[in-house]
């Protein structure tokens, strides 16, 4: 050891001034990237709750439609609407929305696209059955019915 | 306080690290990117219309049905079934019934682990073997609330995939998540033999909008 301890003059701490400041750099990175993107929702969610679920496989294949009692109910009624991005729709205009999200896609992923169907409890099969037919007509044909896990009792 | 003599100005940053360090932990734990989980299915693809519909002609034997009325009671095989928990097992029972498999369908009915093969009551009324024709039919009315045919959908599928994990001998969830690929495979085999035929079927029209 004797041969080594010539050399210790010079200090051996390592300058770790800076550290705090990588981390916070990592900090911010996170606190910025995870965007919480709950974009507006215009429709009550109330989302089902179930036992088998499978998760998503990529999530840049994934779009979501929303389909539930309106908010504001002296504007749009009482009737459960379907929202996408920001907007509420009729359901013919499913096959549009689906075409728009698949143009976002390149060629080869166009057939993998999921949608995400998240509907309200109250909400009733016949609106869920004509948004699926319009997924039908547009070739979009995975479908995950949002749920939650059966014992996570907050809803999103 | 020897120290003290060649103290410089300086504060003491190295624990810095470590109260940002918790920060970033606790940002990177609470932050629940919208798990999204749910049920997958898959629709069937648009008839084309230059084609006539398939004729297939389907044994009442070879179809388990499931009905929801537009008051959410549910109706299996004609009957109705009040209590929800009881469907998964007789949906098991209709998979598994094997009442007059083919060749290759007993074959692979002895390469069932013990416990899905004391399920199989080989009743002549119910499926003959789990590759088509057998189907679950589940049919719901425009009136029917999301939330039963969800909690129905729930069971159905739940059925196929108890299967699945009992006869690979791993656990349930294990079976609906990311596998390995050796148990990939054995589950795609097995898929083959018994596949998750549950067909929605377009709501009628009685009750709701």
């Amino acid at each position: 050891m004797s041969k080594f301890k010539k050399k210790t003059s010079t200090s051996q701490e390592i300058p770790t001034s800076a550290l705090p400041d990588i981390i916070f750099m990592l900090l911010f990175f996170f606190m910025v990237t995870t965007v919480m993107r709950e974009n507006d929702l215009l429709v009550e969610q109330n989302i089902p709750k179930a036992e088998q679920l499978r998760k998503m496989q990529k999530k840049t294949l994934v779009s979501y439609i929303y389909i539930g009692k309106p908010k504001d109910t002296n504007k749009y009624g009482t009737e459960p609407r379907i929202q996408v991005n920001d907007v509420l729709i009729q359901p013919d205009d499913v096959i549009q929305f689906v075409n728009q999200e698949k143009d976002k896609l390149s060629e080869a992923e166009r057939d993998q696209i999921t949608m995400a169907m998240k509907v309200d409890t109250e909400a009733k099969m016949g609106i869920v059955s004509d948004v699926q037919q319009g997924l039908r007509d547009a070739n979009a044909l995975k479908v995950l019915y949002t749920s939650l896990k059966e014992s996570e009792m907050d809803n999103l | 306080m020897a120290r003290s003599r060649r103290a410089k100005n300086e504060v003491n940053a190295g624990s810095m690290a470590d109260i940002a360090f918790l920060l970033l932990i606790f940002f990177l734990m609470t932050t629940t990117i919208a798990s999204d989980k749910g049920l997958a299915i898959s629709l069937p693809p648009k008839p084309d219309p230059n084609e006539p519909p398939p004729d297939v002609k389907f044994n009442e034997r070879n179809i388990f049905k499931v009905a929801i009325n537009s008051a959410d009671n549910m109706a299996v095989e004609d009957e109705r079934l009040d209590d929800i928990s009881t469907l998964k097992n007789e949906a098991m029972e209709f998979i598994l019934n094997f009442g007059n498999p083919n060749a290759e369908a007993q074959a692979f009915f002895n390469t069932l682990v013990p416990e899905l093969k004391a399920m199989s009551k080989h009743d002549p009324n119910s499926s003959e073997f789990p590759t088509k024709p057998a189907v679950i039919s589940f049919k719901t009315d425009r009136g029917t609330s999301y939330e039963k045919y969800i909690n129905v959908l729930d069971e159905l599928q739940g059925a196929f995939y108890e299967i699945y994990a009992k006869q690979l001998g791993v656990s349930v969830d294990k079976v609906r998540e990311e596998m390995e690929p050796t148990l990939r495979e054995k589950y795609n085999e097995l898929k083959k033999f018994i596949p998750m035929n549950i067909s929605i079927a377009e709501p009628t029209k009685i009750g709701g909008n």
